[in-house]
């Protein structure tokens, strides 16, 4: 028997303390090694050189983008996979979330036979005067692909949480679907797709596998921070770590507002109980 | 309106008047959410049709598909839980249905203060619905529905998740509010039904076993459900020239009720008296003219500051003081005597 602080029973036995705090030193243990091997008196430097800063912005830049993207693309198909019937969603939303358990390398190598210039599309891109692989839009691209999953699993949670009650309260008021949508629907899960966004953009800016396969590693065009760290890692190891604690500090922010979000989430998710208006008795 | 959903037993029709408000009874799982729901486009028959006033909500029968789709219908739902939007103030939930309606911003604002002081909430209105009672979240949600103007009304047991002081407050205000108004109410209360509603129907797995005037259902129940609410007992049988004759071979004498269409003999009728015309006797009593049933008793309960005594199906009201002389115990046979004179026959 366990008290938590809160009075409540939790039933957690001590020995899963035990792995837990180990579980949480293989998370700790490398990022502490790491930032013991910092060269903080070239810290400042290292990090502010011209190909540093130019990675850096890239990242942040090509990373807004594609999570603008995740949520243009992600939100409608969050909502069909949540809200709607069909024959073969299940299948759909297999695919939509492959690329969380595919090797963003296979990732590169498909968006490559898809818009590069032998490529499925970018044949007839390329005849259109767009050339894709190994530009901006190639990273963008390779980062929406492999963050998409993220938004919409998370996206797909809050509208199922949020149920259908709310919005066929608001279709018999005579609110019109795009209206539901609109004042309704996405309000309602608002902090499910602001974390859902958060954690794409996040995705987003680890992106390297898929990024280097598809669209290279060009200085200022492609190379976004995880491509350069890699390249740092060869040739200055002070650089790469720097980098790399860079890369962590900006994760631990991500991160940190992703949770802060979430407490939100559960505010709003509280307050709709039950289910009886989607017709069943 | 018309309609079958096959795939939950329901089959039912219904008519409303202008201004007509009905109210629907039954057990759980009755099929009176599924009315509802088909009533307000939520959920699709596999057929039949329904309109409302020449409008045409859905014509689902052989050759046709029509399907007017819910927020075109003119059908607001007030369900159980208020379900008031909670990220907008009270006040902005109550003019959602004008803004979709296309009026703008300002008018449905006003509009929406016109309709909340109208449910006595006026001074709710910058409230967010997690700041108000239960009570008072269901009166703003009244005002939402109302200020969507529908062309009828569903309330899916709108007070069944208040507590037992915010209930006859919420009670009066649809009074007031479904008078001259078209409404269906679902409702598990005899109260809500006598003061709410001008007709009741009864729904038992799925089909309409009972309709008619509030009063008259309630007052010569045909179905064990509508006897139930009206705490009458109910024996079914076939109409003899001096009561009913039960399918067990079983004779109960009454008296042919007047205001009920008298009804010939070997048609299908049932006899009704209520629990307190029933004498309960530990020997067979004779005398003229009465019924004397043996039965085996099954329950005791408080009723009131009676004990009901349940047995063969039938229940009987003694007083605490008589339960005790007869020494009465779940299991004891006794007999059941009821005078002819406080027997109702009518044709089921």
């Amino acid at each position: 028997m366990q008290q938590s602080r809160a009075g409540g029973y939790h039933g957690i036995p001590c020995w899963i303390y035990a792995v837990a705090a180990a579980g949480a030193l293989f998370v700790l243990l490398p990022l502490a090694a790491m930032a013991a091997r910092v060269n903080w008196p070239q810290f400042i430097p290292l990090v502010t050189s011209e190909s540093s800063l130019t990675a850096l912005g890239l990242s942040l830049r090509t990373s807004a983008a594609s999570t603008a993207l995740c949520i243009v693309f992600g939100v409608p198909l969050a909502l069909v996979l949540a809200r709607s019937r069909f024959r073969g969603q299940q299948l759909l939303r297999a695919f939509v979330l492959l690329p969380l358990v595919l090797p963003p390398v296979v990732g590169g190598i498909a968006l490559l036979y898809t818009f590069g210039r032998q490529g499925l599309l970018g044949r007839s891109l390329e005849a259109a005067g767009l050339q894709i692989a190994f530009s901006t839009t190639a990273v963008v691209l390779a980062q929406t692909f492999v963050a998409l999953p993220f938004l919409v699993v998370s996206l797909e949670g809050a509208l199922r949480t949020a149920g259908e009650r709310f919005e066929a309260v608001a279709a018999t008021l005579g609110a019109r679907p795009t209206t539901v949508l609109r004042r309704v629907t996405v309000p309602l899960v608002l902090p499910g797709l602001a974390s859902g966004a958060v954690l794409s953009f996040a995705r987003s800016l680890g992106e390297f596998g898929a990024t280097l396969t598809f669209a290279g590693s060009l200085q200022g065009v492609t190379r976004t921070l995880p491509l350069e760290i890699y390249l740092q890692r060869e040739t200055d190891a002070d650089a790469a770590v720097a980098l790399s604690l860079v890369l962590v500090a900006v994760a631990v922010t991500v991160v940190g507002l992703t949770y802060r979000r979430h407490g939100q989430t559960g505010r709003a998710s509280a307050a709709s109980p039950g289910a009886r208006l989607d017709g069943r008795q | 309106m018309q309609a079958t959903v096959d795939a939950r037993g329901f089959d039912v029709g219904l008519e409303l008047g202008p201004g007509e408000t009905v109210a629907v009874m039954g057990p759980n799982g009755a099929g009176k959410s599924t009315l509802l729901s088909v009533i307000a486009g939520l959920l699709r028959p596999d057929s039949g049709r329904a309109e409302i006033d020449g409008k045409v909500l859905f014509n689902l029968d052989a050759g046709a598909s029509v399907w007017t789709a819910p927020h075109h219908r003119g059908t607001a739902l007030l369900a159980q839980e208020p379900l008031l939007f909670p990220h907008l103030s009270a006040l902005e939930n109550v003019a959602f249905g004008p803004r979709s309606a296309g009026t703008p911003k300002k008018t449905a604002r006003e509009s929406a203060r016109k309709w909340l002081a109208a449910v006595d909430a006026g001074e709710l209105g910058a409230r967010r619905p997690a700041e108000l009672s239960g009570g008072q979240a269901q009166r703003v949600a009244v005002a939402r529905a109302l200020a969507a103007n529908p062309e009828m009304l569903l309330l899916d047991e709108p007070m069944a998740a208040l507590d037992i002081h915010a209930a006859p407050l919420l009670r009066r205000l649809l009074k007031k509010v479904l008078a001259g108004r078209r409404a269906v109410i679902i409702t598990h209360d005899v109260l809500d039904a006598l003061m709410l509603a001008d007709r009741v129907i009864v729904l038992e797995g799925g089909r309409i076993t009972e309709a008619g005037p509030t009063r008259q259902v309630l007052q010569r129940p045909r179905s064990r459900f509508a006897a139930g609410l009206s705490g009458l007992n109910l024996i079914p049988g076939t109409l003899t020239a001096a009561g009913i004759r039960t399918a067990e071979g079983m004779e109960v004498a009454g008296h042919q009720d007047e205001e009920a269409a008298p009804g010939d003999a070997g048609q299908p009728g049932v006899a009704a008296f209520p629990p307190s015309a029933v004498s309960v006797f530990l020997n067979d009593a004779h005398g003229s003219p009465r019924n004397s049933f043996r039965v085996t008793v099954t329950d005791l309960e408080q009723h009131g500051d009676q004990i009901r005594v349940r047995a063969g199906g039938m229940s009987a009201d003694v007083t605490p003081a008589a339960s005790a002389d007869l020494g009465l115990v779940p299991g004891m046979d006794v007999y059941f005597v009821i005078k002819a004179a406080a027997v109702a026959v009518y044709p089921a």
